[in-house]
């Protein structure tokens, strides 16, 4: 090879350039960005929704409406059905008369794996949970996540009492997984076999939530009915 | 014509009278009691469990070894021990086919992949059982009750299920002392555990049998002493201060001793000649590594036993302690530097 | 060879006399420099979301779609792009179609969204796609980069899904989530963890590169016999 052959160095690239250049692809990328969001945003928001419905109506057996309220720590009110980033936000079931079923509240917290994350439903007349549903878990698959399938473990959550006692500021019992097969109380859950930690997870995330929503939905249940 | 050749050798010429044929033989001895009581507490189940054991590492050595042309498949007994090991890690109803699936697991990933015997990171019977407690872990966290009556007419269901089919349980199911310590708070009498009168792995029921395999071996020198000492006395010493400063939620340090596979890991699987460091005071460091790591998982963890994982964690870190802690030659490099 | 550039846009149009190089490009992709297969690029998608066979073949066509088109447009641009900035600008390029992919998956199923996770905008950093962006579209024409992305795709989805199909059958009895055995199957949990996607993968690397090897001592044997006789 001869020094001829090797290419000379290309010129330096001024920074207008580059800059031209960066702007202009960048200004393709958000197009391209903002036309498939646009077009797949009304997509999104309806199977969203689907979904969260479908889930609250099986916590809530007879409800055929919902509502969104947000609670901002005073009052709750009403929210937009469609905006998924609120925080704080739980769910009223309405029948087709229009009266509240219940209350369809989203809790989480640590399983064995990760984070489990649950819908239940609250009957405010009966003080008491029932109906409940997994929305995300990553449980071992055989055994933990039973809590998502398990007929006999989803029986705990027809009728599971949540009580608040004579002060209304905590539950009278606190919500409790027991072993399997020595359920005795309206408060306890029922746990499965060879699944003891994910069924004391569940039992753990309900007892936190419930003694949190428990008495503010006590308090304010006016709020969540006139609307 | 000359048909003679001359060796020539390096030194040593002169070496001791144990090889790893007769060290490996003596290992198998010493685990033959514990293998007995094993088939008297649990019955035909067990017998045919550690048969299937047996027969799949040994078959999977034979096949691996004639399929690279070894000209001697199956030369020492170190897979038989890796056979009975694993077989006695097991619960004693498992299906057989599952039983078959960890052999070949342990032989072929856990020894084979490595280069077999000699260059294993870690115990071969403890990466089979791992990978069946991952694979099936339902089945392998299903126990049977010890002492059925009809343990030596009936074989339970269970243990003949077809190949990839689930398991189905027909006879007394059992819970380990372990899982009832975790989950129910209930200690289980230490004479019982001593003796094997309780539920749990096929050969981790007699603490006694298993101490006294240890000593034999100990007594002829084929066996590091330091490692089940300085593992035992972890543990021993950790459970039995915890226990005295909150007895209700510690469990206390004879009870940790004897149950579960403690004795069975201490004594026969952590002590691999492979997978363990080989410097006196590595051993020791070895030791109460994996000590320490089985208390861990045993009374904070999510899994009522933990002898396995802590043993595989304790094989892996084996290599670095043995290079942390080698002494220094004389006029070489600076204290801890690398060389 | 291309012909020497006139404008900035030379080579855009520009398809090959013959059309065996470019299939060649497709093929390539497929089986000698396959990206999983031989290449052992991809790694984490390959291991984390073939638990099922659905996952895998949403991922697969993911990653597909945006190697495509990346390589379209990077190779288009390619007399644009300034030299210094040109990694930032593949970048930023990728990024874009994932994020597409992402709304795209998103409006087709929620649930394989919720599966797939976090591994979507993950794809921005497959090593696949900007390697492919990098050493091929770069360099190479619009229908040559076309279908370079297109076999590289397709070899991915398909590995993918050979991971997917071992994975699902033996962890849940399953096949595209219908179920193949009768319920007594004893799933093979370890398999749908993230621990049986190295056994998977581990497997299908062994059986491919026997293949291989065989192929490659046959030749030489041929030869030897040859000699012999």
């Amino acid at each position: 090879m001869t020094v001829d052959t090797i290419q000379p160095e290309k010129k330096e690239v001024g920074s207008f350039k580059m800059f031209q250049a960066m702007v202009g692809i960048g200004i393709i990328c958000a197009l391209a960005i903002v036309v498939t969001y646009q077009t797949t945003l009304p997509v999104i928001t309806k199977n969203k929704a689907e979904a969260l419905e479908k889930a609250i109506y099986k916590v809530l057996p007879g409800a055929q409406t919902r509502k969104n309220f947000q609670w901002d720590g005073q009052k709750f009110s009403e929210a937009d059905p469609s905006d998924h980033s609120l925080k704080d936000v739980i769910y009223t079931g309405l029948d087709a008369n229009g009266a509240m079923v219940g209350i369809a509240i989203e809790a989480r917290g640590q399983g064995f794996q990760d984070a489990i994350q649950v819908l239940y439903g609250f009957d405010p007349e009966k003080q008491a949970i029932i109906g409940f549903y997994v929305l995300d878990s990553r449980e071992t698959p055989g055994l933990g996540d039973k809590i998502v399938s398990d007929a006999a473990f989803q029986e705990n959550f027809k009728a599971l009492t949540a009580r608040l006692d004579e002060s209304g500021k905590k539950l009278e019992h606190d919500i409790q997984t027991v072993k399997h097969g020595t359920k005795s109380k309206p408060w306890e859950i029922d746990a499965i076999t060879g699944a003891t930690i994910s069924s004391k997870a569940v039992g753990n995330i309900l007892n936190h939530s419930a003694q949190y929503w428990a008495p503010i939905i006590k308090a304010h249940i006016d709020e969540l009915r006139t609307h | 014509m000359f048909k003679k050749t001359l060796h020539i050798g390096t030194s040593p010429h002169i070496i001791g009278g144990s090889s790893t044929d007769q060290i490996m033989r003596n290992v198998v001895f010493a685990l033959l009691p514990v293998a007995a009581f094993a088939v008297y507490t649990f019955g035909l189940s067990a017998l045919l469990l550690l048969i299937t054991a047996l027969a799949s590492c040994l078959l999977t050595e034979y096949f691996l070894n004639r399929w690279i042309d070894k000209s001697s498949p199956l030369s020492d007994w170190s897979v038989t021990i890796t056979g009975l090991l694993y077989g006695l890690t097991l619960p004693p109803h498992l299906p057989l086919w599952m039983v078959f699936v960890g052999g070949v697991i342990a032989v072929a990933l856990g020894k084979f992949i490595f280069g077999g015997l000699g260059y294993n990171v870690f115990n071969p019977a403890l990466v089979g059982r791992a990978f069946i407690q991952a694979a099936f872990p339902v089945a392998i966290t299903t126990w049977m009750a010890p002492f059925l009556p009809d343990r030596f007419s009936h074989i339970p269901g269970s243990t003949l299920t077809l190949p990839f089919l689930k398991p189905v349980y027909d006879i007394t199911s059992g819970a380990t002392p372990l899982s009832l310590m975790k989950f129910e708070h209930h200690t289980t009498d230490t004479y019982n555990l001593l003796m094997g009168m309780t539920s749990g792995s096929t050969g981790e029921t007699s603490a006694l049998l298993i101490l006294l395999g240890g000593l034999y071996l100990i007594a002829r020198k084929m066996m590091n002493w330091r490692i089940p000492v300085a593992l035992l006395g972890t543990v021993y010493l950790i459970s039995t201060v915890l226990h005295w400063s909150n007895p209700d939620i510690y469990p206390g340090g004879l009870f940790m001793l004897f149950s579960g596979g403690l004795m069975l890991g201490a004594v026969f699987m952590a002590t691999d000649m492979v997978a363990s460091p080989i410097t006196p005071l590595g051993a020791t460091v070895y030791g109460i590594i994996i000590g320490i790591m089985i208390y861990v998982i045993r009374v904070w963890g999510g899994l009522p036993e933990g002898v396995m994982y802590a043993i595989l964690f304790g094989n892996a870190v084996s290599p670095h302690i043995d290079n942390f802690i080698r002494p220094r030659v004389y006029g070489t490099g600076k204290q801890w530097s690398k060389s | 060879m291309e012909s020497k550039p006139k404008g900035k846009l030379a080579g855009f149009f520009h398809f090959p006399q013959g059309d065996g190089l470019s299939t060649d490009e497709f093929i390539k992709g497929l089986w000698r420099e396959n990206p999983v297969l031989v290449q052992v690029l991809g790694m984490c998608p390959t291991l984390a979301v073939t638990n099922s066979a659905i996952n895998a073949m949403a991922m697969g066509l993911a990653t597909l779609f945006v190697l495509v088109m990346s390589n379209i447009l990077v190779s288009s641009l390619r007399n644009v792009i300034p030299k210094q900035v040109r990694i930032a600008t593949y970048i930023l390029i990728i990024a874009t179609f994932v994020t597409v992919a992402d709304y795209v998956i998103q409006a087709i199923s929620l649930d394989v969204h919720k599966a797939l996770g976090a591994f979507i905008p993950l794809i921005v950093v497959n090593c696949i796609i900007l390697g492919r962006a990098e050493a091929f579209a770069s360099k190479n024409g619009v229908w040559a980069s076309f279908m370079d992305g297109l076999g590289m795709g397709v070899g991915f989805t398909y590995a993918l899904l050979l991971l997917g199909f071992i994975r699902e059958i033996l962890g849940s009895g399953s096949l595209f989530g219908i179920s193949l055995f009768a319920d007594s199957f004893q799933d093979w949990v370890i398999m749908i963890l993230p621990s049986g996607g190295f056994f998977a993968l581990a497997g299908w690397l062994l059986l491919f590169n026997g293949l291989k090897l065989r192929k490659k001592q046959a030749q030489p044997e041929q030869t030897r016999e040859e000699v012999l006789i």
